[in-house]
């Protein structure tokens, strides 16, 4: 018993450390070593059950629990500690103001409808979207859209907020405090002059592109010099083949395909191939085409000759469909 | 110009949740890897560390170049392994001529090399050559017991760190509450000289004493092995003070949400008070007088024969 008081016992991570043992001489055959180091262990072993057993427990389904003391012996920690979030600037001048976090309803009542709606999100309560009226004041810019503008303004003001929070974050991440969902990455700038940042090209691009130069040469690539590792170019690109035009014997394999063709556009059920819609939509475009064309001309036609465009239908009917494909048939 | 960039889904969201620094950690996670030439023990010995680790570890099987541990530059490969697997103890397994049979083991603070301890391996024992009963083998992710033997663990300042480094290493999950009836296994490391470790790893046996306490036996399950220390870097003292911090405040407890094995995460909804008090009674309060209440069940009993007349009519 006298030996266990030399035990440093750590109950939290379940260690126990004998000091004192030392060999007097090493044993000299491995079992004896590993005999003698077994008989400590249980010692220390029994030294932790000791203590451990002792703690008072919990009965639970799955047998009886305890709870540790915090270990004594400290580890490093894997990760620093996790660092406050500094205020925001909104949060700051709040502060200084005394201005106190209030609750906000969930539902509000809303004037425009009388029902009760929520305060945000869809369908909530005094939805500008939702007013069909606004008057006008004498204020008002002569030609200026106000639904317009007032949809101007609320796109600025998100804009506005989204930078303020961008801003937020920045000073967040120079204390290193960012919450651990958001990064913050570094966006290509717009080259001067333009408007939009220059894209990155894709992996598939660049292979387009590298297999564009590489067919460039006279010899398209052939008696080129390959990089160590450098495959062949992806896209060989298409070759149009051509049939002959004069065959040996029978009939030729050209002239097949445009009868072919023809029979199609001959047979009865010819109309199964038209498609009407697209018939009328390239006839309306092709027309509109023209008008524009003339429109400098005589700018009076436009509305008369609009009522003129044809508009495909829904119920198409399908005989008059037939009747009509039928004949164009007949004529070609 | 800077973007916020946030997870696109929900899986990665918690996943670098996961990975955030917390106020008190519950556990690290073990990285185990291989420089370009190792050895048939070597390799088992990664293996059944493994085996022991399994759970909280990650096994990386493929040679890896550009590992030089202790030396400058060595060590950017082994930080970026900490960083991308979420790790912050290695170990690492090389053979050389110089030194056979060499595995060091690291930790790593904020994704930094903290320190190294080196050790070579001698005279292992695969678990496999251990003959015992299959009913003592530890259940996995227990917590072990750890004990330390000999007074070379607290004299010499190689061995007091690497006893260090193995209790980080060997303690598995950091807990509060533990299940008595879950203690299975421990590890006994003995110094045998000033630098050689006798390690073991051992199955309990819980015997009946007649006491609380059960009278507690060791069988040797193995791995057991010689570890003998090469070379050793301590951390920098400023570092050792910045990675000692604890915090005072504990983590936000959560309340109402209970883990079930069966039905898995649970939570408890407490409704607001329905006032059944304030609530009509259909008809039957016994504040009106008997009369008046006979009357008017009686009009009630009454009205849906009429409705029912009156269907029959139609």
């Amino acid at each position: 018993m006298e030996g266990q008081n030399d035990y440093i016992v750590d109950l939290g991570n379940l260690m126990a450390f004998n000091p004192s043992h030392h060999f007097p001489s090493l044993p000299s055959s491995r079992e004896d070593l590993v005999k003698e180091c077994l008989q400590e262990g249980v010692k220390l072993v029994q030294a932790i059950a000791d203590q451990l057993f002792n703690l008072p427990s919990t009965e639970d389904v799955e047998g009886p629990i305890v709870r540790l003391p915090p270990p004594t012996t400290k580890l490093p920690r894997e990760k620093h500690l996790p660092k406050p979030k500094p205020p925001t600037k909104w949060e700051v001048f709040a502060q200084k103001k005394g201005i106190k976090k209030r609750k906000k309803d969930k539902v509000l009542w809303d004037e425009q409808t009388g029902t009760w709606k929520r305060s945000y999100g869809y369908d909530r309560v005094n939805d500008d979207r939702d007013v069909p009226i606004i008057e006008a004041k004498m204020t008002d810019e002569v030609g200026e859209d106000p639904f317009a503008k007032r949809q101007t303004e609320k796109k600025q003001r998100v804009d506005k907020q989204e930078r303020n929070r961008l801003q937020n974050l920045k000073q967040a991440a120079k204390v290193g405090a960012l919450p651990s969902h958001v990064q913050l990455a570094a966006i290509a700038l717009p080259i001067k002059g333009t408007n939009s940042a220059p894209k990155k090209i894709t992996k598939h691009e660049l292979g387009d592109v590298a297999g564009i130069a590489s067919t460039s040469t006279a010899s398209g690539g052939k008696f080129d010099k390959k990089l160590p590792g450098e495959k062949a170019p992806k896209k060989q690109g298409k070759h149009r083949k051509y049939l002959p035009v004069v065959e040996g014997r029978g009939i030729s394999q050209e002239k097949e395909q445009t009868e072919k063709v023809l029979n199609k556009l001959m047979s009865k059920h010819s109309h199964d191939i038209l498609n009407v819609d697209k018939a009328i939509n390239m006839y309306n475009v092709k027309r509109e085409k023209k008008q524009r064309n003339r429109k400098p001309k005589n700018e009076q036609e436009k509305s008369s000759s609009n009522s003129s465009k044809l508009k495909p239908k829904k119920t198409l009917d399908k005989k008059l469909v037939k009747g009509s494909s039928s004949k164009k048939g007949k004529a070609k | 110009m800077l973007k916020v960039r946030t997870p696109k889904n929900a899986r990665a969201k918690r996943e670098l949740e996961k990975r955030a620094p917390k106020l008190v950690e519950t556990g690290k996670k073990t990285l185990i890897l291989q420089g370009t030439k190792t050895s048939n023990t070597l390799n088992a010995v990664m293996t059944e560390l493994y085996l022991l680790k399994k759970g909280s570890a990650i096994r990386y099987t493929r040679k890896n170049e550009n590992i030089r541990p202790f030396e400058s530059g060595g060590e950017t490969s082994l930080e970026f392994f900490s960083l991308k697997t979420d790790c912050s103890i290695f170990i690492y397994g090389s053979t050389t001529k110089k030194r056979p049979d060499n595995l060091v083991i690291g930790r790593t603070y904020d994704h930094h090399i903290y320190d190294l301890v080196e050790v070579g391996v001698e005279n292992f024992k695969p678990i496999s050559s251990f003959t015992y009963d299959k009913k003592l083998g530890p259940q996995l992710g227990s917590k072990p017991f750890i004990c330390f033997i000999g007074e070379g663990f607290e004299n010499v300042e190689a061995l007091k760190h690497l006893k260090e480094v193995l209790v980080d290493l060997l303690q598995g999950e950091v807990i509060e509450n533990l299940n008595l009836s879950g203690v299975d296994h421990a590890y006994v490391c003995t110094a045998i000289s000033s630098d050689k470790v006798f390690f073991t790893h051992c199955a309990l046996r819980l015997k009946k004493s007649g006491t609380v306490v059960p009278r507690m036996e060791l069988v040797e399950i193995g791995p057991s092995m010689d570890l003998v220390i090469r070379r050793h870097r301590l951390p920098n003292e400023g570092l050792r003070k910045e990675a000692m911090k604890t915090s005072k405040d504990h983590p936000k407890k959560v309340k109402n949400v209970v883990q079930d094995i069966i039905q898995g995460k649970i939570g408890k909804i407490y409704v607001p008070d329905q006032k059944l008090g304030e609530m009509a009674l259909p008809n039957k309060s016994k504040g009106v007088k008997r009369e008046r209440r006979e009357a008017k069940t009686k009009n009630n009993a009454n009205e849906p024969v009429s409705k029912k007349q009156k269907e029959d009519s139609t």
